[in-house]
């Protein structure tokens, strides 16, 4: 089959790789028919995600069809289309019981590499580094799905692939980042990034009852689609605009009453403290820079809560620990724990209360992945996401 | 009580090795010593018994010699009463555990089955019982096989197994599995105490950790598997976990030789 491989810094090459084949009898292999190029992947595209190896097979936003399973998966049958999650979760650890999918304590056969990182190891995650797994990913035309009795959710045939693919990671990672802002009536949100995990997370905290969303972001395009999709209310250039002040402005001087990252380890801003933290991760003095981190923290009203759902890696610099112990901040964060959104967005989705793909700027064929990721890394064309079609 | 503590004594052999192993050390220091000193302080005589040509060229060769053969030496004695010399034949002790989402029986009876052992520990091949006693077959170091007898000394249904190895056995071992219940309904706390004597003692654990074999690793592995096994009812199968070493995470071909640890009939 065809499979969108990593073959080092910035270099992806679709090549062929064998079959995927059942390794249990509680897999399923699915005949991709759309994938898409998450954000996340392009830290893996910079090189910033340690244990990547020569030939890896990338993607973990992936639907299809199912074509073969194993005999201890009686939920699906062969021919069913399916949105598969991203974690991969076995459904009978104390996580996955208390619905926190992302930390399922069985699915990283390499959990001893994220035990010695980050002291324990979350679940493992398709085509994302062999310190989660080691698990091929879904820009392929045929993906192995472990503990697929648990993870893949049947769609309605009246659905596109376009408005359910993203239930896959995306859609669930910003409603998430949304929902651990503790949204009340009349709540103001900021968020920084309007990439599409930030996107999402505006066009959740409006389904949640926030009464104003601001977008953060440098390009002029992904703001005015934040203000004409995502259902921002105020947008912030920060090349134009200084942020913190700008904040206060809309806020009557209060600051938001909930801040979410949805940048991560390769932030961009435009002080000096951005080359500061350029050359120390070019030293491997940090790992991640957290420049919109840092700066939702200093905007975050008093007693706010911080959401963090971009990706961070590693280790940071200069963490303002003194903002959040003096001002009574809330810290929250977390890979998503999809498993437990599938079914309520979907039922939103077909409710008619949102259409997913309203973040979509490019379509390709899967053969084309390296330019998918020349145009969502450089952001050429406005590129804001791009679906790649594998069937 | 008193059995689980009989089953964990100590080695008896470990403080005689140790000892002669420390008195060759100091032995074959204090020669190198002797030899460099006789290399600065004779080295016409030396070079003449060797029959070597006496230029001064060679006897500054020598002396340097002499210099290197003394701080050899030096450092052999240091090391005969050092630590690092006596815990590099020291038993090698490990303690692991893990909390797993099922009722103390439920484990006890699987690990009680002792041939349920090489489902999840990567190195045993088979465990077979006849007449109270087990056979352990494992995979050591290097494509080596290795093969011991051992009986179990303490069975405290649910709770507790021990075990150690009988007379004869090339890596003489012992070691006690303890089940309890975890706090809050979040099912067993499993541990496992192993008590293990290669040769070469830790000096081998630090050079099999070169290749990837570390013993506390090895059994947090095993552990893992174990949770795997009785919590999902398999192994949990990446595509670059199936392969020794490294492998980009791709799918095998049909020419790759993979190793699916307890592989299941799969097919529905």
């Amino acid at each position: 089959m065809k499979a969108n491989c990593w073959m080092g810094k910035k270099r992806v090459e679709v090549q062929n790789v064998p079959d995927p084949q059942l390794l249990s009898h509680r897999d399923a292999i699915i005949r991709v028919t759309s994938t898409a190029i998450c954000g996340s992947d392009l830290h893996l595209y910079n090189g910033f995600v340690p244990t990547m190896e020569k030939g890896d097979v990338l993607g973990h936003e992936f639907m299809g069809e199912v074509v073969e399973v194993g005999k201890g998966v009686s939920n699906l049958q062969v021919g069913d289309r399916v949105v598969v999650p991203f974690p991969i979760a076995c459904g009978n650890c104390v996580a996955c019981q208390a619905g926190t999918t992302s930390l399922c304590e069985n699915s990283n056969p390499n959990a001893w590499i994220a035990q010695k990182m980050w002291g324990h190891s979350p679940c493992g995650i398709f085509g994302y580094s062999h310190m989660l797994g080691g698990y091929a990913g879904g820009q392929a035309e045929y993906v192995r799905v472990p503990f697929a009795d648990i993870g893949p959710i049947k769609v309605p045939a009246h659905l596109s692939d376009e408005q359910v693919l993203f239930l896959s990671d995306i859609f669930p990672t910003g409603y998430m980042g949304a929902e651990m802002c503790d949204i009340q009536p009349g709540a103001v949100v900021a968020v920084w990034g309007a990439g599409p995990v930030g996107l999402f997370a505006m066009a959740s905290a409006r389904l949640l009852g926030a009464e104003r969303i601001i977008a953060i972001d440098r390009y002029q395009k992904r703001l005015e689609r934040a203000a004409s999709k995502a259902g921002a209310t105020d947008v912030i250039n920060y090349e134009e605009a200084d942020v913190y002040e700008s904040l206060l402005e809309l806020t009557g001087g209060r600051g938001p009453d909930a801040c979410i990252d949805a940048v991560g380890m390769e932030a961009h801003a435009n002080s000096p403290l951005y080359a500061l933290d350029r050359t120390k991760q070019a030293l491997m003095l940090e790992t991640d820079r957290p420049l919109a981190l840092r700066e939702a923290i200093r905007c975050c009203k008093n007693g706010g809560v911080v959401s963090v759902i971009g990706v961070y890696g590693g280790f940071i610099d200069h963490f303002p620990m003194g903002a959040i112990v003096n001002r009574s901040l809330t810290l929250r964060s977390g890979q998503c724990h999809v498993h437990r959104y599938l079914r309520p967005l979907l039922e939103r989705i077909e409710r008619g209360e949102i259409d997913p793909s309203f973040v979509i700027t490019h379509r390709l064929p899967l053969s084309a992945a390296a330019e998918g990721y020349d145009l969502f890394m450089n952001n050429r064309d406005d590129c804001e996401k791009v679906v790649l079609k594998a069937a | 009580m008193e059995r689980e503590q009989v089953a964990l004594a100590g080695f008896e052999t470990v403080a005689s090795r140790r000892e002669s192993v420390q008195g060759r050390t100091r032995w074959l220091g204090a020669l190198s010593v002797g030899l460099g000193l006789v290399k600065i302080a004779a080295p016409t005589q030396l070079t003449r018994v060797l029959g070597m040509r006496n230029s001064p060229s060679t006897r500054r060769v020598m002396a340097g010699l002499g210099l290197g053969e003394i701080a050899a030496g030096l450092c052999l004695l240091s090391l005969s009463r050092s630590q690092t010399a006596q815990k590099l034949v020291q038993p090698i002790h490990v303690v692991r555990t893990i909390s797993i989402n099922r009722p103390p029986e439920t484990i006890y009876h699987f690990w009680r089955d002792l041939a349920n052992l090489p489902r999840f520990m990567a190195h045993l091949e088979s465990v077979t019982v006849q007449n109270g006693t087990s056979t352990w077959r494992a995979k050591a170091p290097a494509g080596m096989t290795v093969e011991w007898q051992a009986e179990v000394t303490l069975d405290r249904p649910n709770q507790a197994i021990a075990w150690r190895s009988l007379e004869g056995a090339s890596v003489p071992n012992r070691g006690v599995v303890r089940f309890t219940p975890a706090p809050g309904g979040r099912g067993t706390e499993v541990t496992v105490e192993l008590k293990y004597d290669p040769p070469g003692g830790e000096l081998t654990a630090a050079l099999a950790k070169l290749f990837g074999e570390e013993p506390s690793q090895q059994i947090a592995g095993d552990l893992r598997r174990l949770k795997q096994v009785l919590e999902t009812g398999g192994l949990a199968h990446s595509d670059a976990s199936i392969h020794r070493g490294m492998h980009a995470a791709r799918p095998a071909g049909a020419d790759e030789k993979t190793v699916i640890l307890g592989r299941e009939e799969v097919q529905s």
